[in-house]
């Protein structure tokens, strides 16, 4: 039996004590004398949320495929633990050998959104780790970054060695060779980091120096040796098709997040909303080819037993071969107990007819995201959904049935203005109305239409990088503007609207466009007992302000300041293909008001096809 | 047709839930790629229930399980599958065909075996082997219980104590469980240390259930027969 890191008595004294255990089926056990290097892959929050991570279930898969490799997770350990953990000095551990994160070659970290970064320090912490790289000797592992927030490392640079930036599945087994050719030679740790920051995509924080004007805005960055370069450029795999996918991803015991088999059928978008970091990070869009898709979801299927698959990507509806595709799964599996899922369907007569064969019509709801309420604003995100489309569909829907509805809406969009603000109401009012137009006898009851709204957060590598930000009482007033203006309507008993806190979405507007300054308040925040900082019931705003008063760094400057255009960004040293030039077209572009195409209508030359492949170069 | 399933739960597994079992064997099973039936609808889902739920931080060498199959291989066939595409700590023991409108196992569950030992560092004062015996020997044991209303009742759980002896440290226990009435081992051990006067620390027990029975006795005469035995080995 393998042992456990846990006491019997731990274990029964918290929460969910199987997030703890490992053992899962499809967990990879090795034997740790026989391998050369021990790398631990966490995602820094609980073992539901991180175990419902596609990305950490390939690399683990990829990893693991080499011999002289031995890849464990590790999670972010609850508040429960995380307590006791201090108290008895338990070292974090890692699931599958249950041995101390500490003792590792590697400790991969994925970063996938803002409000996760104090957990970061929390696994560091736990760990035993220093929580700086300057502090970091040969006694400890190299702590590496990767996924959505390394387009932005800056707030965390002082906390990782490396930062992989760009997919995983291109150069990490060129990084490990490095590593062994650097731990054979005996060399110091800082040579492992010169080596290392010569490989594409790798970016070494440490070997960069930045110097800033007066007003706070960044200056230079200058590399500080000849091996790092002076522009990093994200990775990409070319190929998904012909690459890694996990067909044996562990099955956990628990119930998980996103607990089913996850097919991811593309990666990136052709649609180039402005608001939107991963449709301008992961260009250009690449298909998988249908056969693999087919081969990998009966693996799958197979190999994990789960009761339902679910298809993955950012925009399900331009797979080229969808319809194939889902008649396929229907087919094969809907006979065999095996429920499908398709998110991020736009509803239309395919998506329907889909839909009615797969899911309760009467209890199952249908999702719109106009994202804003007016179709100017629309234009201004570039978000190509009109009125005429919204009303169709639903319209369509609810002749077929469906009687419940779920809008999703961003409020604090640039150039929003109230008449933008009060559409989002009149387009659930017109929904409403589509609804009673279907003869009563026909009808489902009364129908449920649910309104949320998000509060919008210019990200890194979008158009909107240079926009401001609303203030927490702007966009509480914008909410408050919609909430009234659907009480004033005829059929405000239809329809319910929610909105968020702003408190967090000021946060995560610090941290997305935040530079090296923001480090020291993320550590002081940490210290001060920030965690979990993404889950509502954990956040606690006061120790934020606190951290950003004593560090002395103003959260406005990241947040509500005009953005020159010729303003240099902490990012600014990453080469994701996309250009500087193209987002700026589109950030004039959105301004007018003005639309573009998206990329199989026409080619708006943003700069990915440098990449040589995916739908740039389809024809 | 009704499949009886026995299984062994044991080492790091005892820290995952009865739900979480559920859920397990709803994966092993189609892993396995046995021929079992669904419900139908739009969220159709596999016809099995437990005999009966064992607790997180329990062991058992004797779970019980009934699952609905169109077709099914052998029993050694089926074991085999089934363990092959498991997880180290549940371990299936027998895959038995029920006759014909039996009665699912949880609604016949009449009595069980436990093996209960303390905890290292745990253990009782000195002696308490032949105290416990004696304990045992009174014709009643009140406790008080807290029903689900949060209110508190007492009871006396001595009649659902069918057996029991002590050997080696070891407690072995044959007590009434199921709807009719069922009796935890820590309950009884609390009574014990409470009219000792002695705490009974939490996690102090290591608890190991041994078997399941139902009860097939006339009225007023107990026989006490495991579950499996219900069922016919497939060949």
């Amino acid at each position: 039996m393998r042992k456990l890191a846990l006491s019997d008595e731990i274990l029964m004294s918290v929460e969910k004590p199987a997030r703890y255990i490992g053992g899962e089926v499809n967990a990879v056990m090795k034997d740790k004398e026989r391998v050369d290097i021990r790398f631990a892959m966490c995602f820094p929050d609980v073992y539901e949320i991180g175990m419902s991570h596609l990305g950490i279930q390939i690399l683990y898969d990829m990893f693991n495929r080499r011999d002289d490799i031995w890849c464990e997770r590790v999670y972010s350990p609850w508040n429960d633990l995380d307590k006791l953990m201090r108290e008895k000095q338990i070292p974090l551990f890692a699931l599958e050998s249950q041995d101390p994160v500490r003792d590792f070659d590697f400790l991969g970290i994925t970063i996938q959104y803002e409000m996760c970064y104090t957990n970061i320090l929390q696994i560091l912490d736990l760990s035993g780790i220093p929580l700086t790289a300057a502090e970091r000797t040969d006694e400890h592992p190299f702590v590496i970054g990767g996924g959505p927030c390394t387009y932005n490392p800056e707030p965390l640079a002082e906390f990782f060695d490396l930062f992989y930036i760009g997919d995983g599945e291109t150069i990490y087994f060129d990084l490990m060779d490095k590593y062994l050719e650097w731990k054979r030679s005996g060399a110091a740790r800082e040579d492992f980091l010169r080596m290392a920051a010569q490989l594409p995509g790798i970016y070494v924080p440490s070997l960069y120096e930045v110097n800033y004007h007066e007003d706070g805005t960044i200056a230079a960055m200058e590399p500080l040796c000849p091996e790092a370069p002076r522009r990093v450029r994200k990775e990409l795999v070319l190929d998904v098709t012909d690459t890694y996918y996990p067909e044996k991803p562990v099955v956990p015991f628990i119930q998980i997040t996103q607990d089913r088999v996850v097919l991811e059928i593309q990666r990136g978008c052709i649609r180039g909303c402005r608001f939107c970091q991963a449709g301008m990070l992961y260009r250009p869009t690449r298909e998988r080819e249908i056969g693999m898709l087919k081969r990998t979801a009966h693996a799958m299927l197979k190999n994990t037993g789960y009761d339902e698959i679910s298809l993955s990507s950012l925009s399900t509806s331009d797979y080229s071969h969808l319809g194939e595709l889902v008649n396929f799964l229907i087919e094969e599996f809907g006979t065999r107990g095996i429920r499908i899922s398709l998110p991020s369907l736009r509803i239309d007569a395919f998506s329907l007819d889909v839909m009615g064969r797969i899911q309760d019509v009467k209890k199952s709801s249908l999702t719109f995201a106009p994202e804003a309420g007016s179709q100017r604003m629309r234009d201004v995100i570039n978000k190509g959904l009109t009125e005429e489309v919204i009303l169709s569909g639903a319209g369509q829907a609810f002749d077929g049935g469906w009687s419940r509805v779920k809008l999703y809406f961003m409020l604090g969009l640039p150039g929003e203005t109230e008449e933008d603000i009060k559409g989002i109401a009149h387009l659930a009012q017109k929904i409403a109305e589509r609804y009673y137009e279907v003869p009563k006898e026909k009808r489902n009851g009364k129908c449920q239409i649910t309104v949320s709204t998000s509060f919008f957060v210019p990200k890194p590598f979008t158009p909107f990088q240079w926009a401001r930000m609303c203030t927490k009482e702007e966009f509480l007033d914008r909410a408050y503007i919609v909430n009234h203006e659907m009480k004033e309507q005829k059929n405000h008993k239809s329809i319910r609207y929610h909105w968020h806190e702003a408190d967090v979405t000021i946060l995560e507007g610090v941290l997305a466009r935040g530079d090296r300054k923001v480090g020291a308040v993320i550590r002081r925040a940490y210290e001060k007992g920030a965690l979990f900082d993404s889950w509502t019931e954990n956040f606690r705003n006061e120790l934020w302000e606190e951290a950003f008063a004593e560090c002395g760094v103003d959260p406005d400057f990241y947040t509500v300041r005009e953005r020159a255009l010729d303003e240099r960004f902490p990012w600014d040293f990453i080469d994701i293909g996309v250009t500087r030039g193209f987002l700026e077209r589109e950030w004039k572009r959105a301004q007018e008001g003005v639309v573009t195409e998206n990329c199989r209508m026409k080619c708006s030359g943003c700069g990915a096809a440098s990449y040589g492949g995916g739908v740039c170069h389809e024809h | 047709m009704n499949i009886r399933v026995k299984f062994r739960k044991y080492g790091n597994l005892r820290f995952i839930g009865h739900l979480d079992t559920m859920r397990y064997f709803q994966k092993a099973i189609r892993r396995a790629g046995l021929d079992v039936c669904y419900s139908e609808g739009f969220t159709p889902h596999m016809i099995m229930s437990f005999a009966q739920p064992l607790g997180v931080g329990l062991e058992s060498d004797g779970e019980y399980m009934d699952i609905r199959v169109n077709s099914t291989p052998s029993s050694a066939e089926a074991v085999r599958l089934l363990n092959k595409n498991g997880a180290e700590g549940i371990e299936v023991l027998s895959w038995r065909e029920l006759p014909e409108g039996s009665k699912n196992a949880m609604s016949i569950v009449a009595a069980a075996d436990y093996e209960v030992r303390f905890r290292e560092g745990c253990e009782p004062p000195e002696g308490w082997e032949e105290r416990f015996a004696s304990f045992l020997q009174r014709t009643e044991i009140p406790v008080r219980k807290e029903t689900k209303k949060k209110t508190v009742q007492e009871m006396d759980i001595r009649p659902w104590v069918y057996a029991c002896e002590v050997r080696d440290g070891l407690i072995f226990l044959t007590v009434s469980t199921g709807s009719a009435g069922n009796l935890k081992p820590e309950l009884l051990l609390q009574a014990f240390a409470e009219q000792e006067g002695w705490e009974l620390p939490r996690f102090a027990l290591l608890v190991r259930r041994k078997e399941i029975y139902a009860d097939l006795g006339a009225e007023g005469e107990r026989k006490l027969v495991p579950l499996e035995e219900l069922g016919a080995e497939i060949g």
